[in-house]
């Protein structure tokens, strides 16, 4: 969706504010808003893109004035409501008002190194990838309603594929429950001027991340 | 945030133990210390070097850290030629293994939407300049592929241990918003 998330070439936010020695968390609430984001992702009810399609449908004005810890919060509760585990009464009441149902993975305090890696995204290739490194291609002018990793600042634009990166999970499909349907992906590179115009500094280079459905051949 | 987890605790969804070791993890164990351990050995072992530009996860993975690498990290160099710098317009993507968890400005508005168009300007919030010659290389990850700078080793660190230089690769010449440490400059 053509949401607030998507920051890429945008101005008017201001500087970027380094923060010396910054903590891991500035306050305790934060660790324990990502322990159970971190957690309740183990539990797999849903997945990681899911995740970030919620986000992305906040309200701009909220999305712009609440913390990131904060967004992960409510983020976390909407999920829960939306997938049956908890209930708006409960999250009013601050306590539970009736037994959880199974959750399809527990994460037990043993298991706690599991949840801090990564899982893998690659699939296996179902066919041969469309593009190699070198070929030229254009981004597809989409602008899907829903969840999409395609940036509005890299749509409709010529750039070259850099690498082929593996055959992985399509964000847009796993996203609203249409499976994982993955796809080639790419490193896709631009050259400032394609996205930002004639005036753009020469010696800069963009590259984003492409699903083989973002491209087509040029 | 307490009601929530209260909620969670008493549904049986989460043990409040294992959210205090995800916390006391991402405290002390996982955080740049891990990636500048990486960095520090491609300076001084050329097999590493070019083993972690080829394939920055096993690489790293080879270093045995607390949290597994994904399978998806990309080591991206820097030369006098170009600089590259990381960043993640969509969300707040960004090599937590190796690096830790995002700082605030990594993940704030400034930083995401500016990036990609004015790099150098946002190179100047971090009192960094470039020669104008310079080519800024800016990688979008917009996948679940995930990038870590490999700075440039500063001169005058000749025959310096691995430990010594690790000391120098600062978080952001990792994101590519920094440049390491000069020798003899104060921590």
């Amino acid at each position: 969706m053509n949401g607030i998330h998507d920051m890429g070439g945008m101005e008017g936010f201001g500087p970027v504010k380094p923060e010396p020695n910054e903590p891991p968390f500035h306050s305790a609430w934060e660790g324990r808003a990502l322990a159970m984001n971190r957690a309740l992702g183990y539990a797999k009810i849903w997945n990681i893109d899911k995740s970030r399609a919620k986000i992305e449908e906040m309200p701009p004005h909220d999305y712009l004035t609440k913390t990131y810890y904060e967004k992960w919060a409510q983020r976390l509760e909407q999920l829960l409501v939306e997938y049956g585990y908890i209930g708006e009464d409960e999250v009013k009441a601050g306590h539970s008002l009736r037994p959880g149902k199974p959750v399809p993975r527990f994460l037990p305090a043993a298991d706690v190194n599991k949840a801090l890696s990564r899982g893998s995204y690659s699939r296996e290739p179902t066919g041969p990838a469309r593009f190699k490194a070198g070929d030229r291609v254009r981004t597809r002018n989409i602008h899907p309603h829903t969840h999409t990793r395609l940036p509005r600042y890299a749509r409709d634009k010529a750039g070259v594929v850099e690498c082929v990166r593996g055959f992985h999970v399509f964000p847009d499909s796993v996203a609203i429950g249409q499976g994982e349907n993955p796809q080639w992906l790419y490193t896709v590179l631009f050259d400032a001027r394609e996205l930002w115009g004639d005036a753009a500094d020469p010696k800069l280079k963009i590259s984003i991340e492409a699903w083989d459905p973002y491209l087509e051949p040029a | 945030m307490r009601a929530l987890e209260t909620i969670l605790t008493e549904k049986g969804y989460v043990d409040p133990k294992a959210l205090d070791a995800i916390i006391e993890a991402y405290e002390t164990r996982i955080g740049p210390h891990n990636g500048a351990k990486a960095v520090a050995k491609a300076w001084v072992d050329p097999a590493y070097r070019q083993a972690l530009l080829a394939d920055a996860t096993k690489a790293v993975g080879s270093l045995g850290f607390a949290s597994r690498v994904g399978d998806h990290l990309v080591a991206v160099e820097n030369t006098p030629q170009q600089h590259n710098m990381i960043v993640c317009t969509l969300c707040s993507c960004y090599p937590w293994e190796v690096l830790g968890l995002p700082p605030t400005w990594y993940k704030s508005a400034p930083y995401r939407s500016r990036t990609v168009i004015d790099p150098r300007g946002v190179l100047k919030d971090f009192g960094v300049t470039l020669p104008a010659e310079t080519e800024i290389r800016v990688w979008d990850s917009t996948a679940e592929t995930r990038f870590i700078v490999l700075p440039m080793r500063p001169a005058g660190t000749e025959g310096w241990s691995e430990d010594k230089l690790a000391e120098l690769v600062t978080r952001d010449s990792m994101i590519g918003t920094g440049l390491p440490k000069a020798p003899g400059a104060a921590s």
